[in-house]
């Protein structure tokens, strides 16, 4: 159990974290401000890394393209989505807007495999992220050190934006009191769609990012969509805050314990015990964590304060 | 006398009306019944055994859409993480036919207290959020399961075990699947039965009464979390019972039984059958996996039309399920029971 193999497990924990982040800050702000719970993110999740792979693979390897399209091509098909379907789910219950986004996954996946087909689609880490970067000693990889740079990043930006804008002043509005800000003349339809193109477009960032390192495929979406809903409850439904906390917790929490806990039951329990403990016991830690958390505080770690 | 008249004219027979005993909602469901009643014999006439499996698999679906909808429909909990329950009981049949217990009777006890257990433990977490927390809960419970089946190496791992013998009851056993499809009927029966019994003592109204104003009922005095709770363990143990009669149908379980994708269908054939009726569930799930049935095999001899769909048939089920969202809000047969209380409530 060396520092440096729990160094690297650690970063690998806040990377996989700061890709959760882009996913969970998109999906709590569009239910914090409309209202809507929105399963088909996990989906454009997986509609970001197909556009990167194929803008890659078609323009011979060129990240940028693939940037171009991920980003691109989620935030015109937030839109779409958002104006076509969720305008008239708004106004319905919770159970109607999970049904019919359920209903978009499954529409989605089948659309991936109709146009890609059902093998993995590959592209590769740009060439100017092959290398490592030397921490303390310590080689990690460029492209994974990038990912972590890229999520901060969008979490500083999101801060600002929402914190120092009159943009972000209207959604802080919207979230707790849509009708007053709608009777003061904003558009908060208007408001509404941009708020769903941001998540999209973060969504799709996550699949670029994700893109090189994991396989594009079919349903990928779905389990890092049922990560990010364990990081939205654990850390408060609403709150960007509670989302970037959450997601890193989540993150390392999840990646640590994997390594860590099969391990640390090899020293007290037997062997054959702790092989097949180990892993199903680790598979099971974000659940537990945000059983524990639930239990104690039901509103989440950091719940959005209203008034 | 004009008095009398005028109150005539007023009321013209409120009685006869509410007293009706035929109504076209119970005139479907006793169709759909009867219908369900007579499948083993048509299979058995036509010499398509493949039918009774499927309607078996329907029937099985029902009885656990009829458990999910106890709490979704009428308690306004959406749990997204029913399959769960499907899959403790299968896991229970699976397990303890590979250590070489094959009496029906301890399958289906052991079954019911670890889904009773879990269920406490699992509802008593879940309830103290609601809205969409208790969604995401919900599903993340049920995805917890999952991965734990998952990481059962011993016991298949991701790709399931096959179960070498169905569950032997003594005195009858499941293997003739006419046997296993009416013992499915009996208990789709027997819980529909349970459930109309249920939600018209306090118990289902106190219920009812949470989903319309939980802040009241607590006023009222009643401890509504408790009944929640007790509603909660209730809907999952028929989903247990359902999972139970699953892993003797397929002979097999695996994870895949309690994937999330298998909650949401649950809530979608509650849904499209009609959500808090009594029937609805029923009705839903035999019109979700027939139409999948029909799509998987689609043949109209088109070729590549054909094909096609045959391959992406889970896009078009995707398609239909955000159609019926947003066009239809009673469901198939909460149409008929909408229409039967307007026809009621009318003067």
């Amino acid at each position: 159990m060396s520092t440096s193999l729990l160094l690297t497990q650690l970063l690998n924990g806040i990377q996989l974290g700061v890709l959760l982040f882009l996913l969970a800050s998109g999906l709590t702000l569009v239910f914090g401000i409309m209202s809507f719970v929105n399963l088909a993110h996990g989906s454009l999740y997986m509609m970001g890394a197909y556009f990167a792979a194929a803008a890659y693979n078609a323009f011979g390897g060129s990240f940028l393209a693939a940037g171009v399209a991920a980003v691109g091509g989620t935030l015109i098909l937030g839109l779409i989505i958002e104006r076509v379907l969720l305008t008239t789910l708004y106004r319905r219950d919770h159970l109607d807007q999970v049904l019919a986004t359920f209903g978009l996954i499954l529409f989605f996946n089948e659309v991936v495999r109709a146009i890609w087909g059902p093998a993995s689609v590959y592209m590769n880490v740009p060439t100017w992220l092959t290398g490592t970067v030397d921490l303390f000693g310590l080689p990690y990889p460029s492209y994974r050190f990038a990912i972590i740079a890229v999520g901060l990043a969008v979490g500083v930006a999101l801060y600002l934006v929402i914190h120092r804008t009159r943009v972000g002043m209207l959604i802080r509005a919207g979230a707790t009191h849509p009708e007053m800000v709608s009777a003061l003349g904003v558009n908060i339809k208007g408001l509404n769609s941009v708020v769903f193109a941001l998540g999209a477009a973060l969504a799709g960032l996550a699949g670029l990012m994700a893109g090189p390192i994991v396989s594009v495929q079919s349903g990928m979406g779905e389990p890092i969509l049922i990560l990010t809903l364990v990081v939205i409850v654990t850390g408060g439904i609403g709150s960007i805050r509670g989302a970037f906390y959450g997601a890193l917790l989540v993150g390392v929490v999840d990646t640590v314990g994997r390594i860590f806990l099969p391990m640390a039951l090899r020293e007290v329990l037997e062997r054959s015990v702790a092989q097949a403990a180990g892993p199903a016991i680790a598979s099971m830690l974000i659940y537990l964590l945000m059983a524990a958390v639930l239990a104690l505080r039901p509103q989440g770690l950091f719940p959005v304060k209203h008034g | 006398m004009a008095e009398r008249q005028a109150t005539a004219n007023a009321l013209p027979e409120p009685a006869a009306r509410r007293s009706r005993l035929v109504t076209a909602s119970r005139g479907v469901a006793a169709l759909v019944l009867v219908l369900l009643a007579l499948v083993p014999v048509w299979a058995t006439v036509m010499k398509e055994p493949f039918y009774i499996t499927l309607f078996t698999r329907i029937l099985i679906f029902a009885l656990a859409a009829v458990g999910l909808n106890l709490i979704l429909g009428y308690g306004g909990m959406v749990s997204f993480g029913h399959a769960m329950y499907i899959g403790v009981g299968a896991y229970a049949v699976g397990l303890l036919s590979h250590h070489g217990i094959h009496n029906g009777w301890l399958h289906l006890a052991s079954a019911l207290v670890v889904g009773a257990m879990l269920a406490l433990a699992v509802g008593a977490i879940c309830l103290r959020t609601s809205g969409m927390a208790f969604i995401m809960i919900t599903l993340a419970f049920a995805q917890m399961l999952f991965f734990l089946a998952i990481s059962l190496k011993e016991y298949g791992g991701d790709d399931g075990m096959p179960i070498a013998k169905r569950s032997d009851f003594g005195w009858f056993t499941l293997d003739q699947p006419i046997t296993l499809y009416y013992v499915a009927f009996v208990l789709l029966l027997l819980m529909l039965g349970l459930c109309a019994r249920l939600l018209n003592a306090r118990f289902g109204m106190v219920l009812q009464g949470a989903k319309g104003n939980d802040r009241r009922m607590a006023a009222l005095g009643f401890p509504v979390f408790r009944y929640r709770l007790a509603a909660y363990v209730i809907s999952a143990l028929v989903c247990v019972v359902a999972g139970v009669l699953m892993a003797n149908l397929t002979k097999f379980v695996a994870p895949s039984y309690m994937a999330w994708s298998v909650s949401g269908e649950l809530i979608v054939m509650t849904v499209l059958g009609g959500l808090g009726t009594l029937l609805g569930p029923v009705v839903g799930a035999a019109v979700l996996l027939l139409l999948e049935e029909l799509l998987s095999s689609f043949k109209l001899g088109w070729g590549t039309v054909d094909a096609l769909i045959q391959q992406h048939w889970l896009g078009l089920i995707g398609i239909f399920i955000v159609a019926i969202v947003l066009l239809m809000k009673q469901g198939l047969y909460g149409w008929f029971v909408a229409r039967d209380r307007r026809a009621k409530d009318a003067p």
